[in-house]
């Protein structure tokens, strides 16, 4: 509908043995935008993740990136096109330091003769440190990614994932186990990256998707039940009959 | 963690290399012509446990076929060796084609008339080979105990295949090496045999340096990632299937090589080298040695093989017991391996144990920054 969409899905529709994940799921997002995307258990927020990131196949519909399309496509081709993808619990290396994590995330190009023979570049030296100033990891540069408290495991994540520079971010449930104050400075972290970035955020956390201050799209069997502002949705009917719940009398 | 620990490894690592040298340099003076060959044989060994560290230790693909890579080494240099070593025999062809009724050399065996294409052939063609059916089984997405399995089902193969083929390389007998001729001498004889000496323990070093050389920096820790979480490593962007045929082929290469340099020390080359049992020590040479260390994959090919020949001269059939303990020991006790346990917190827990005072573990984060701050 207008030049600004950078993701758009049409229709997806992911059947697991006869169970739908996502049912006719239809989705627009624009450059720039931080979208939080709620929903129940079982809504299909995950599933809706792996479509676009290529790990799973949708049975029907289409993905539609940077007006390409993403179905069939590897998902290293996918991340190489610009999808970057933070996972539900921290899925770092924890075999190797902070800033291996962060070289593995920033190289370029990801080919094995560009891995082996050649330094990595000065430029991609000062992004990780930047990164890690960001996220306040500076200290621990050298420390095995496995001894960090679950906080820095998260954050870490996220670097390595801005380290990517993708124009799509998806972050799955980033503040999990994560303090107030933590959580506060991830909203914080998350809203300074969109705009430059498209950020989709995905989680349980009211407060969390609050402070975002993002549209809001809620899931509900596999399908979009209602899109808005937290102002809206938490107006909408349905929404509350599904999610939010009844406020007590 | 960090300062102490760091410098004790290296300290250990060091030492454990000075001692391996030393042994290298003082073995041919020391020991008699036949220990000196079993030690040329056991250290050629350790350059295959070189490659099943590289895929098992690091990148994490357990292989129970090397032996096919191994055996295709070994008979690519056993060719070289027959074919120009059959100038007095009929046809000018290797003496046992006269067995089977062939006249003519299979015209594989061409090639091999070649010095020079046959030591590029004794690793290139494992590497080859290796690199083909490991890009067709990650291709797949083919991964843990089916690829453990697949790789025993291709080395079954392998072993059948190279056992029927008498007309070809002679089947079940093997091809043998130490009544040819290299330089105008017996490769069987002493001096060649110091030879091979030498050349192994040179090679093995070699082959030590590359293994280090891939295994460090970035391609080294997206081998450590694939291991560890594979997705992962797609959603980054690599393409874990080029990474792990890489380093398949590379292991390949290295079995092959090492497989020429066992068969022209022990004198022949034959499918009892494709056997099952012989590929998995293999994978028990570098669990006790240590996984992901390198030079434990060395001293468990060298020690455990050397341990294999002094037991078995001493109370012959109980080596297998033995044997089979030492793994169970190692996969209860000592996880990572014996270097492994060294670089690990093992001995301190050992020291704790006898009465000794642990050292107090501060903060991990304090020990970096004074680190940094010295």
């Amino acid at each position: 509908m207008n030049n600004k969409s950078l993701l758009n899905l049409i229709d997806i529709t992911v059947s697991f043995e006869g169970f739908l994940a996502l049912n006719k799921l239809n989705l627009n997002l624009l450059k720039g935008e931080l979208r939080a995307v709620i929903g129940p258990n079982g809504a299909g927020k995950t599933t809706f993740l792996d479509v676009i990131t290529g790990k799973v196949k949708p049975t029907k519909g289409e993905v539609i990136f940077k007006g390409k399309s993403l179905i069939g496509r590897k998902e290293h081709k996918i991340a190489r096109l610009g999808v970057g993808r933070k996972f539900q619990s921290p899925r770092i290396f924890e075999n190797l330091t902070v800033k291996e994590n962060l070289e593995i995330s920033v190289t370029t190009p990801k080919s094995p003769l560009n891995l082996i023979n050649k330094k990595i570049k000065n430029d991609q030296l000062d992004e990780i440190e930047r990164l890690m100033k960001i996220v306040n990891l500076s200290q621990r540069v050298n420390s095995k990614a496995g001894s960090l408290s679950h906080g820095q495991k998260q954050w870490l994540e996220i670097a390595m994932l801005v380290g990517q520079k993708p124009d799509l971010m998806l972050v799955d449930e980033p503040v999990a186990g994560l303090t107030d104050e933590e959580t506060d400075l991830t909203a914080d972290l998350l809203k300074s990256l969109s705009g430059e970035n498209t950020v989709v955020v995905i989680d349980h956390d009211m407060e969390f998707i609050r402070r975002l201050e993002s549209n809001v799209s809620v899931l509900n069997q596999g399908t979009v039940l209602c899109e808005g502002t937290m102002e809206t949705i938490q107006k909408d009917k349905k929404v509350i009959d599904v999610y939010l719940g009844r406020p007590e009398d | 963690m960090s300062l102490n620990r760091l410098n004790l490894n290296k300290i250990t690592t060091l030492s454990i290399w000075i001692i391996l040298i030393a042994v290298i340099i003082a073995a041919p003076t020391i020991l008699p012509v036949f220990r000196l060959n079993l030690l040329g044989r056991y250290l050629s060994l350790a350059i295959v446990a070189l490659g099943v560290d590289l895929i098992w230790g690091f990148t994490g693909l357990l292989s129970l076929g090397q032996g096919i890579f191994f055996a295709l080494g070994g008979y690519c240099a056993a060719m070289y060796l027959q074919i120009t070593s059959s100038s007095e025999f009929p046809n000018n062809i290797p003496e046992f084609f006269a067995l089977y009724g062939v006249n003519n050399l299979p015209f594989f065996w061409e090639p091999f008339k070649s010095p020079l294409f046959t030591l590029i052939a004794i690793w290139l063609v494992p590497a080859l080979i290796a690199g083909m059916l490991g890009f067709l089984v990650f291709r797949n997405r083919i991964k843990g105990v089916y690829f453990s399995i697949l790789t025993q089902a291709a080395l079954l193969v392998f072993f059948n295949l190279f056992n029927g083929q008498q007309k070809l390389i002679n089947g079940t007998n093997g091809l043998k090496t130490d009544v040819t001729q290299l330089f105008g001498q017996m490769v069987g004889s002493e001096s060649i045999q110091r030879l091979f000496f030498w050349i192994t323990a040179i090679l093995v070093i070699a082959a030590w340096f590359f293994s280090k050389w891939v295994v460090k920096g970035r391609f080294g820790n997206i081998l450590i990632g694939i291991r560890d979480d594979e997705p992962r490593v797609r959603f980054t962007g690599y393409n874990p299937v080029i990474f792990k045929t890489i380093i398949f082929s590379i292991a390949g290469g290295l079995a092959g090589i090492s497989g020429a340099l066992y068969t022209v020390q022990s004198g022949i080359v034959s499918p009892q080298f494709m056997t099952v049992p012989f590929s998995i020590e293999m994978v028990i040479w570098v669990a006790v040695g240590g996984r992901g260390t390198l030079l434990g994959a060395i001293l468990g090919a060298v020690f455990i093989n050397y341990a294999k020949s002094l037991v078995s001269e001493a109370l012959p059939a109980s080596w297998m017991f033995i044997q089979g303990g030492l793994f169970i020991l190692v996969v209860t006790a000592l996880p990572e391996g014996v270097l492994g346990w060294m670089k690990g917190d093992g001995p301190r827990n050992l020291l704790q144990r006898f009465g000794f005072k642990r050292k107090i573990e501060t903060y991990p984060s304090l020990e970096v920054n004074n680190k940094e701050e010295n």
